[in-house]
């Protein structure tokens, strides 16, 4: 049933929906009310869970994971610093592999200290082995926490899933949101049944020392099944399709890219913002489209190709930067389009919640068709750039 | 795909770790112990059994000769020995 | 798509004004995104929320800077701002005025200026005039139905029935005004 809802009880509702056995969190701005959420389901018996306060993030993720070991599934959410403060425990989830959902409300880092959005927090974490989807709004955002479920407890799999939703503008953002009955979850999203889990009738180590003899082997495994989860998206995505009637479980999306010369390609909500400029540009007689990255990892090299393949300008905003490098989705999609006699452009905009107006979107547009840039950024204050220390 | 990734339970009884042991081994006196346990606590193989005084002994199978017992023991009633 | 900004202090239920609004532009079929504007937010200190409303599903992310409607919820705001800025040509600005500030717009755009506070007092017993300026924002722009507000009004109150009732009345007095200017 369609509800006009804000994004943070669709995802938790999402979650619920999933019913998860443990839920723990710590509170961060702007994940806060995701978890606020959860905790009032589990408070008014509505989700038989457990709801464990923690006194960090860093007990959130690792409560999690022994719960997840033990065979149950787990919700959990954070931010930024929170996610920081996590890191060593993600990448333990992923390499005990351990399907843990995770929902993402990305947010700047600190220093400075910014509580706004931009996506540099997971795209900091991009190397944990997880499986990372990106929400253009809070529809999808729902979308992919039920679907990640499906797709992260494939026996096959096994892999924790962060859902990365634009912090603020998704979170607390209200807009439509389709919202799927229990009925319809159960039926889609079979029970969890993990094919190994910490059992004491049946005793096993999990998170062993891996010396040199194994090591390789684990994280070699780990990278196979990121791209095994590739084809696992589409097959999920068809499912969740035919289920919901939605096709928003996909590696990408291409919008008006058909007879495009220009191609942008985003993550996140901003792509929202661009498909209302590709339409203005498009009145205007611009051949212009757009592709979103909804799959960050596993990376769908060969889907953007495909989409990409004939356009004859790329231009990649980047809500992060690999800081003395460029950001990180032109990066590898400038790796990509090595010798194919393109202009591939990366502009970094709208870092610690810079507004992204129509206008930094025309002006990527412009530039991206007229100059080949690694790292522009867009929209900067040159009045508070300075060679020499001041206060 | 997967690698190795977990263990089975009870598995570490196959590595016979005695056979670590080069040097010196505990000999348990028996004879002025006072049914501490304190031997039975450090040991890092958990391989000292005892409940009683002048009870206790090592399972040589599995004792790697690091000495500890015979350190902490408060009546020094374990020496170390050559083999 | 139409855009509208409020103007309050935190804690005067800006948020909840565009909630609602957006609740009732759903019981309309109208696509809407309400969202505030993202900050820390201290009581008292200025801040602003929005709303877009379109047939379509509103896709546009960034804050509003040329809304066609604004509503003033606090006056006093004007003594450090320029709410009128960015205003399109014909657009509507619901203000709410207290005894003693004035207020001087811009003559391109409607004004309907109402002591809100004064009948939210009047009728809540408690100076939240969101629900007075809702209406009036209704009756200003006819982009709304009556009837929706009402609607998305009495979901918001659902578990606070003591203050539905005045609250739709509220409503209807923001309606009557909103026609007046």
């Amino acid at each position: 049933m369609k509800q006009f809802i804000e994004g943070s009880w669709a995802m938790a509702y999402a979650a619920k929906l999933c019913r998860p056995q443990v839920v723990s969190a710590y509170p961060i701005t702007p994940q806060t009310h995701i978890v606020e959420h959860m905790a009032e389901f589990v408070a008014s018996g509505e989700l038989a869970a457990e709801s464990v306060n923690v006194e960090s993030e860093h007990s959130a993720a690792s409560l999690v994971l022994g719960a997840q070991a033990t065979g149950v599934r787990t919700f959990t959410a954070t931010s930024s610093q929170g996610l920081f403060l996590m890191q060593e425990v993600v990448f333990n989830i992923a390499g005990m592999r351990l399907p843990v959902m995770m929902v993402c409300a990305n947010r700047a880092i600190s220093a400075p200290i910014n509580i706004w959005n931009d996506q540099q927090d997971s795209i900091a974490l991009r190397d944990a082995g997880w499986v990372q989807l990106y929400a253009e709004n809070n529809q999808e955002a729902l979308d992919l926490i039920i679907a990640g479920y499906k797709i992260g407890e494939n026996p096959k799999i096994m892999l924790p899933i962060m859902v990365c939703v634009d912090g603020f503008i998704l979170t607390h953002g209200m807009e439509t949101v389709d919202m799927p009955t229990q009925e319809e979850v159960d039926k889609f999203l079979p029970k969890y049944n993990p094919p190994y889990k910490l059992d004491v009738e049946n005793p096993m180590s999990l998170g062993l020392l891996g010396d040199p003899t194994v090591y390789l082997e684990n994280r070699y495994a780990l990278h196979k099944t990121l791209e095994e989860v590739i084809p696992e998206i589409n097959k999920v995505g068809a499912e969740y399709k035919k289920a919901f009637g939605r096709d928003s479980i996909r590696l990408v999306e291409e919008y008006k890219l058909d007879d495009a010369e220009i191609a942008l390609v985003a993550m996140g909500s901003v792509c929202g913002s661009i498909k209302d400029v590709v339409d203005q540009e498009r009145a205007k007689g611009a051949k212009v489209g757009m592709l979103k990255i909804v799959s960050y990892r596993p990376f769908p090299g060969e889907a953007i190709k495909k989409a990409l393949a004939k356009v004859s300008c790329v231009g990649i905003l980047d809500k992060n930067i690999s800081l003395g490098a460029a950001g990180a989705v032109y990066t590898e999609i400038n790796s990509l389009m090595a010798g194919q006699n393109k202009k591939v452009s990366g502009f970094v905009a709208g870092l610690g919640g810079r507004d992204i107006t129509p206008q930094t979107i025309q002006e990527i547009i412009k530039t991206t068709k007229n100059e080949v840039n690694a790292c522009k950024f867009i929209g900067l204050n040159k009045e508070l750039l300075w060679d020499e220390f001041r206060v | 795909m997967f690698s190795v990734l977990a263990s089975k339970g009870k598995t570490s009884r196959n590595n016979k770790t005695g056979s670590w042991r080069t040097f010196k081994k505990p000999n348990f006196l028996q004879k002025n112990c006072i049914n501490c346990g304190l031997c039975k606590l450090v040991c890092p193989e958990t391989c000292i059994t005892g409940k009683e005084k002048n009870q206790y002994y090592p399972d040589y199978d599995y004792c790697k000769g690091c000495g500890l017992c015979a350190y902490i023991c408060p009546k020094k009633d374990i020496e170390m020995v050559k083999e | 798509m139409k855009e509208l900004k409020i103007f309050a202090r935190a804690g005067q239920g800006a948020i909840t004004t565009a909630a609602i609004l957006g609740e009732a532009f759903f019981h309309q079929k109208i696509y809407a995104y309400a969202f505030p504007n993202f900050g820390a937010a201290r009581m008292g200190a200025p801040m602003n929320a929005f709303l877009r409303y379109d047939n379509n599903p509103v896709r546009l992310r960034s804050q509003i800077y040329n809304p066609d409607s604004i509503i003033v919820v606090d006056p006093t705001l004007f003594k450090s701002q320029n709410c009128f800025a960015g205003m399109k040509d014909g657009s509507v600005a619901i203000i709410a005025i207290r005894e003693g500030i004035k207020v001087e717009a811009p003559k391109n755009i409607k004004v309907v200026s109402l002591p809100a506070e004064q009948i939210a007092m009047e009728i809540i017993g408690r100076p939240f005039s969101n629900t007075v300026l809702m209406g009036a924002f209704c009756k200003a722009t006819g982009d709304l139905k009556l009837e929706s507000l009402i609607e998305a009004v009495k979901i918001q109150f659902a578990d606070k029935p003591e203050v539905l009732d005045k609250n739709i009345q509220a409503v209807k007095k923001g309606f009557e005004l909103g026609a007046a200017s």
